[in-house]
């Protein structure tokens, strides 16, 4: 971006200024984010418009009244009790899925003999649909939000496991080697040479983990629930209420804003020496 | 110092085999520098890794220091064609890890780093990450490593292969400056003729594979030398085409 910025000047002296065109997929970044946002007014006026002309508001709803039911939630304060109820899932299943997951492909990465004793069940399990396991975990963990962690935790602890058992598979082994031959200890390898080289495939995992958790919150939520934005997606459905439905769609969209760029800010700052060296 | 008895090695690739080296007996005398060479792929590399203990050999044994191999050899210094440094870590991180392994306080392996980053010209560089020095100072880092835990033998795998030949002097007389300090024994596997009589007290030529001792040469120029102007000299001349001659016969066998 910045290259094709300083470069434009120069060529555009000898030629007119109405003949130089840049491509339109070099648009310097403010330009884009203001188009963006244009883009943005233009389709909810679209919406906005159509609501209650072209498509029944019942179908659609329209934004403005979006935008009410969402300040009414805010303005009561009832909102915020869903909003903690998922956030609060969420982050715990996360956690407990990334740490199971992150333990479980360190030790089997490691464990030539279990990763084929287990190779088979891992599989079989994986490819099961975790979201039909919601029932068993309302089952066992009541219709609070214990169930909903449960839910959440099973479907990040796959993605975790499986890409941190692929980056433990893919330590150079010549590192290990030249470790092992300056004494290093069995657990001095997986500090120094296993966790490090592995990081950027666990981040892999963990990244693309972060939504399921949500998706995973919210789904158990929509079975069986009384609180949360899934059961407020639920409720505001079964009563018919269109515009409910798309403005707790809205606070769910931002909640996995906000989660990803948290993730995306704790990788940068952990491999500072990837964007060193590049 | 390192005794090869009667070694003999076959890999196995499913129903495969390969054999990589055949009844080599070979002794390397303490304090001297052995060069190592032979066709590409005769097998020479696996007889470093044998010695380092890295893989066990399928007939014979390596006596190291009086005592058989059987594990990985952590008195040697193991110098690989690849540099093993750590990406994620800086040229004084790098330097410095043999001692943080054998857990050393921060304080005293970074100056120890420190010493031996200037003993090998690096200073100024301690804190690029290996991804941005140039293959020259990647290898320099990876000597001052394996030096800083002072092994008392350093296997070198064609260290100086990669780079060109001006820095490769530059390297020659690093090493042999090095050498002449601390008197480690050295074997070095090489293609380089040139490289292999400039450094060396003694030269093996390998058969093409398996790897079996086709000649010995003795190296009896004096020390110190002038690695760039040793070259020239009469002897070198004399002891270059003998070797030459051996040589020559492993690698026409090679094509026919």
């Amino acid at each position: 971006m910045t290259a094709s910025e300083t470069v434009t000047p120069e060529l555009s002296k000898p030629v007119p200024a109405r003949a130089q065109r840049k491509p339109l997929g070099e648009m310097s970044p403010t330009a884009m984010v203001g188009l963006q946002i244009l883009l943005g007014i233009v389709l909810l006026v679209v919406w906005q418009l159509c609501a209650g002309r072209l498509v029944d508001k019942f179908m659609i709803s329209s934004p403005v009244d979006v935008a009410a039911r969402l300040w009414g939630w805010i303005a009561s304060g009832t909102i915020y009790v869903h909003i903690w109820a998922t956030v609060y899932a969420t982050v715990y299943g996360f956690l407990i899925g990334a740490v199971a997951g992150v333990v479980g492909g360190l030790w089997l990465g490691l464990s030539p003999f279990l990763s084929r004793l287990l190779d088979p069940y891992i599989w079989a399990f994986n490819a099961l649909p975790k979201v039909a396991l919601a029932p068993l975990f309302i089952l066992w963990f009541g219709l609070g939000i214990n169930s909903k962690v449960a839910l959440a935790a099973v479907l990040v602890v796959f993605l975790v496991f499986v890409n941190t058992f692929a980056g433990v598979r893919e330590v150079d082994p010549d590192l290990v080697d030249s470790l092992r031959l300056m004494r290093a200890k069995r657990r001095q390898i997986l500090t120094k040479v296993v966790l490090p080289s592995a990081t950027s495939w666990i981040f892999v995992g963990l990244k693309t983990a972060v939504p399921y958790a949500l998706i995973g919150t919210i789904i158990g939520e929509m079975i069986a629930a009384n609180r949360g934005l899934g059961y407020l997606v639920q409720r505001s459905g079964s009563e018919f209420d269109t515009a409910g439905v798309f403005a707790a769609l809205v606070v769910i969209a931002v909640l996995a804003v906000i989660f990803n760029e948290m993730v995306a800010r704790v990788q940068d700052r952990i491999q500072g020496w990837k964007v060193v060296s590049r | 110092m390192i005794e090869l008895q009667g070694i003999g090695k076959t890999f196995r690739k499913g129903k495969e085999e390969v054999r990589a080296v055949s009844g080599v007996d070979l002794e390397i005398e303490p304090h001297s520098i052995v060069a190592l060479i032979g066709p590409s792929g005769c097998g020479k590399s696996t007889l470093l890794n044998m010695i380092a203990g890295l893989y066990p050999p399928s007939e014979g044994r390596v006596v190291y220091q009086g005592g058989q191999v059987s594990d990985v050899n952590t008195d040697v210094g193991y110098m690989t064609q690849k540099d093993n440094l750590l990406p994620w870590r800086t040229v004084l991180d790098n330097v410095a890890l043999p001692l943080e392994l054998a857990g050393q306080p921060q304080a005293k392996r970074y100056e120890a780093a420190r010493a031996m980053i200037r003993q090998v010209g690096l200073d100024g560089f301690e804190n690029k990450y290996s991804g941005e020095l140039s293959g020259g100072m990647r290898k320099r880092a990876c000597l001052a490593r394996m030096l800083l835990y002072e092994p008392k033998a350093l296997l070198l795998d064609e260290p100086f292969a990669a780079l060109d030949a001006q820095l490769r002097i530059a390297m020659h007389d690093l090493l042999l400056r090095l050498w002449a300090a601390n008197k480690q024994t050295i074997l070095l596997v090489t293609h380089d003729l040139v490289e292999a009589i400039t450094l060396a007290d003694r030269v093996v030529v390998f058969s093409r594979r398996p790897a079996r001792v086709a000649h010995e040469q003795l190296i009896d120029l004096p020390r110190p030398r002038d690695v760039a102007q040793v070259r020239f000299t009469e002897r070198f001349h004399e002891i270059y085409n003998a070797i030459w001659e051996k040589l020559r016969e492993e690698y026409v066998e090679e094509k026919l």
